[in-house]
Order: structure tokens, then sequence, then C-alpha cells
């Protein structure tokens, strides 16, 4: 088992499966806020689906809608059931704080280098997080 | 963080619902990232118009925002980004009616809250115009790159409701690009290759916002640079990256102060090859499109006027949409511009761009641009090319690619 520590900006105690981008991900235009599969073209991970997975990233990029996108997937039910990220941009904030998704940032151990996708992962409300093989 | 007594009262909820909902989020913000007290801020850009972008939750919250007491403060100048139609044309555009009832219902919920003006993506060319060191709070991330980079005014990266909430309490928190130490450049570009026009300009920005999403790029070769320029250069790097901030040597009003520093970071280089391969992501591998646009970032005055004198005397085979905000369409309107490519069958659309537009729900599914920004998000729901406008525009008068 692997254990991570960060910072909490919207804390909750969550387990699920991570999918792991080491790329930048935009919600809006990146993602299909009806179905939340991810549709960047030529993206790491264009086809796969974030919904109720523990998202790992090293930070937001694009649009300023992204916010709106993520409170939306949350309403839709197609939301990650988490976010981790290297370091978390204003967009993405704001977003999982409208939509209440649990977000970390910050680690000790950089979440994107160290979790892999297909790896179960709970995250705890004082940001530690723990990854194990299934 | 250090809060006013005016401020606290707004988080008490002396002003209502909205506003103390709102301060509560930047208050949040501002402790996340150490902001040590809020800014007043004297502009605000809003993002998030489109009714495609943010769907029926985000209509309902921004309907309880305005039936909760959020109001705009008067003294901070306000625009709204594009909305998903012309809110006049719509028809034209092939909008459904269900849709155009919802993007109708958006624009009325901040009609409510006091901010209707812009509808544009360039709201720095349509009367919200902000100084050298001004603190503003804007959303939309090619303005952002904009009055940051250009106008040399200081802003974070907003989210659409966050550029909001600074509208409706006239605050930001105190922090990232607000503060000196963070406008450094972060990497210097050393530009090698020739930039022949706006599209070359915006596939330097296409690549540094892909391998250096977050950096403050301070590029060095670059000869020279207008608005066209710009806009191409910013939208695409805040497209494939989040590049909220770059300095361009000579050009850029914040770029003598870190000539120095530039020498001591990250440096790349960007080759004429590598600008060449840039634009194979986006191939113009077919021979008639659905519709050809221009106006990512809107179009410019100028813009409109060298499209018109280019199609002077000719008519454009099949659909040719021009998009602009309502305050250059009426200087168009008078110089006769609007008429001339009226007159060549070319559509020209206000308040709205297809990168907001339901094009699914109209649908197309080829289009060919003139913008790295636009070809990014296109190509997510549809086949995207680029071209240049020069050659966007010949295009669209034959009809097809000739070989």
């Amino acid at each position: 088992m692997i254990k991570l520590k960060g910072r909490v900006i919207v804390a909750g105690r969550v387990e699920g499966e991570a999918l792991v981008s080491a790329q930048p991900l935009s919600f809006y235009g990146g993602v299909n806020p009806e179905t939340g599969v991810i549709v960047e073209k030529g993206h790491m991970l264009q086809g796969a689906k974030v919904s109720g997975k523990i998202l790992v990233f090293p930070y937001g990029k694009g649009s300023t809608v992204g916010s709106y996108v993520l409170y939306a997937m949350a309403k839709y039910g197609t939301a990650p059931k988490a976010i981790l990220n290297r370091e978390a941009e204003p967009i993405v904030v704001v977003g999982c704080i409208l939509a209440k998704i649990p977000l970390a940032d910050k680690f000790n151990l950089d979440p994107v280098e160290n979790l892999k996708t297909g790896d179960m992962v709970r995250l705890w409300e004082d940001g530690r997080v723990e990854g194990w093989k299934p | 963080m250090y809060l006013t007594g005016e401020e606290e009262a707004v988080l008490d909820g002396e002003r209502g619902e909205a506003p103390a909902k709102l301060m509560k989020l930047l208050v949040a913000l501002g402790e996340i990232y150490g902001a040590d007290r809020m800014l007043k801020v004297s502009s605000v850009h809003v993002s998030g118009v489109s009714y495609k972008n943010i769907g029926t939750p985000g209509l309902e919250l921004l309907e309880d925002l305005a039936s909760q007491e959020g109001r705009i403060e008067p003294e901070v100048k306000a625009t709204l980004n594009p909305a998903g139609m012309d809110l006049e044309k719509w028809r034209l555009m092939g909008i459904p009616e269900s849709f155009a009832g919802k993007q109708l219902q958006v624009y009325e919920a901040f009609k409510r809250m006091g901010v209707s003006e812009g509808l544009t993506c360039t709201p720095y060319e349509a009367d919200n115009k902000p100084g050298l060191c001004e603190s503003v709070a804007w959303a939309e991330s090619s303005a952002v790159a904009y009055v940051n980079s250009v106008l040399g005014a200081r802003t974070n990266r907003e989210s659409g409701i966050t550029a909001l909430a600074s509208a409706i309490t006239g605050r930001t928190p105190n922090y990232g690009f607000h503060l000196e130490e963070n406008r450094k450049p972060t990497l210097l570009v050393d530009v090698e290759a020739r930039l022949e026009d706006a599209l070359d300009f915006g596939g330097l920005g296409y690549l540094v916002g892909l391998n250096h999403g977050n950096a403050v790029p301070y590029f060095r070769g670059v000869k020279a640079g207008g608005l066209e320029e710009f806009k191409a250069l910013g939208s695409a790097m805040a497209s494939s990256g989040a590049v909220a901030l770059y300095h361009v040597e000579k050009i850029t009003p914040e770029a003598a102060k870190y000539k120095k520093e530039a020498e001591n970071v990250e440096k790349t280089k960007v080759s004429g090859e590598m600008l060449r391969r840039v634009f194979e992501r986006f191939p113009l591998n077919r021979e008639r499109f659905d519709c050809v646009f221009l106006g990512c970032p809107h179009c410019s005055l100028e813009k409109l006027k060298r499209v018109a004198e280019m199609v002077e005397g000719k008519r454009v085979k099949g659909r040719f949409w021009l998009c602009t905000s309502r305050r250059i369409y009426s200087e168009a309107l008078k110089l006769g511009i609007v008429e001339a490519l009226k007159g060549a069958g070319v559509l020209i659309l206000r308040d709205t761009c297809m990168v907001v537009a339901p094009l699914k729900d109209i649908g197309f599914e080829t289009v060919l641009a003139d913008s790295f920004k636009a070809a990014h998000y296109l190509s997510g729901s549809l086949e995207a090319s680029l071209a240049s406008t020069k050659r966007c525009v010949e295009i669209a008068i034959e009809g097809r690619v000739k070989p």
C-alpha cells in the first residue's frame, strides 16, 4: 500500500478506482458532461470515463467554464468521486466547491507518479490518501 | 485572511443571500491560495453564458442567484462572454427553438443581476479595457491572457462563477497574478521560427501551451505583433494549456522589467520545423466543409474590413460565418462593411461563436477555421481543419479546397 498526504480543499471520505492522467485536463470541451467521457482529441485518456472514479491529474487547463461543467456533472451524476491534483488551479477548485466534489492537492508524493489507473484509492477528510492494487 | 468591516457585512448577509454566498466562495479561494486580503476590482468579465456550456444546472444556479439579491456592484465595469447563439439571428443559424428558449432564459438571469453588455470574448475591443496594473477579475481564458499580457492589468484565471462573484461583491482575493512576484517569467522561449501571419502565432502558442501549460513564458525573437497576432497567440496557449500571462520582448508592457530575470529561467526554443508539425494536428485534408468560420476570438474591425475587401465583387459558396461583438458590428455597419459582407453571402453573427454554439444540433460535422483555439475545442465533437484567414476566405469563395 502507498500512502500520500495532501492539502484538503474540499473535504470528504471516499473510496474508489483511480483514473490517472499525466496530462492536464480541461473539463469544458475536454469532457462530455452528460456521459462523463473524456473527448479531447489526442488526450492520453481520450475515451475514458471519469464518472465515479478518483480522478488524478496534474492541474486543470483550458476554458474558464470548467467550473460550471463540474457542477453540471455532479447534477447529472457523471462527476468523478474525488479529484487529486498535483496543484489545483482555481477553475477546478471552484467547480469542486460548488459541486461538493472532494478535492486535495500538494501531496508529499506526486499522486500522478505514485498512483496508477485501476488502483484502489481511499481519500480521508484530512487529506491522507491510500492506494493499493486491487 | 483580513476582511474589512464592509466585506464582513456582505459575508454576514447584509446585502442578501447571493452576495453572502459568493463572498464565501471568494474567501474560500483566498484562504486556499494564501491571500492576505481582498482587492477592489474595477472590471469584470464573466464567462459561462452559453446554455450549451452551463446546461440546466448552470441556468438554475444563475436564476437562484438573481432571485437572491445577486446584483452587480455599480462601480464595476462588467461584460459577458458569448452566448450559444446570436440573440436575434438565431433562426438563421439553425438553432432549435428549445435551445433558444433556454439561452434567452440564461441571458435574462444575467440581465436581472445587472450585466447585459459585451456578449463577446474580446471585451477589450468592446469598451471594457482596463489599464496597466489595474486589479480586475476576468474569466474567458483567451481574454485573461490578453488583459494580463498585452494590457498589463492583473487578473487570475477566473472561472465564470468567481468572475460573477467579483462583479457582485466588487472584490477578488489578492493572490496569484495580482502579486508582482508571480508575474515574473518562468520560461524563456527563443522563437527561431518565422511567424508570417496570425495563424503562425497561434501555432506557436498552441505548442508552448501543450508543453508548458502552466508557465509564464517570455518570448524572445518575435519581431512584431499587434492585436490579431496576440489574440491568436494567447487564445491558443490558453486552450492547449492554462497560460494566463506571457511577455514578449520589446513589445508587451511588462517585458522590459523582466528582461534580466528571463535569462535565469528554464529555456526552450521553437524552430520552423516544430511550428510546421503542430499544424499537422488539424490538417486540411478534405475538399468541402459544412462551414468556414472566422471569429475565434471575435473578429476585430480590421479583420472584418480585410475579409470584406477579399470578397468584394464575389459570392461565397456554402456557409461562411463571421463572428464578432455587437460593438464592432455597429462600427462595421457605419462603414458599410456589414453590407459588403452580406452582399457576398457571408453571415455575420453577434453575441456568439462556433466554439460555444450547439453545433451538433445545427448538424455540422466539418468546420474550417483560422484559429487554433477554435480547432482545439471543435475537434472534441467534430472534424476541424485549420488554414490562414486568407486561405479560409479563398476556400469559402471556391466552395471547396482546390488541389
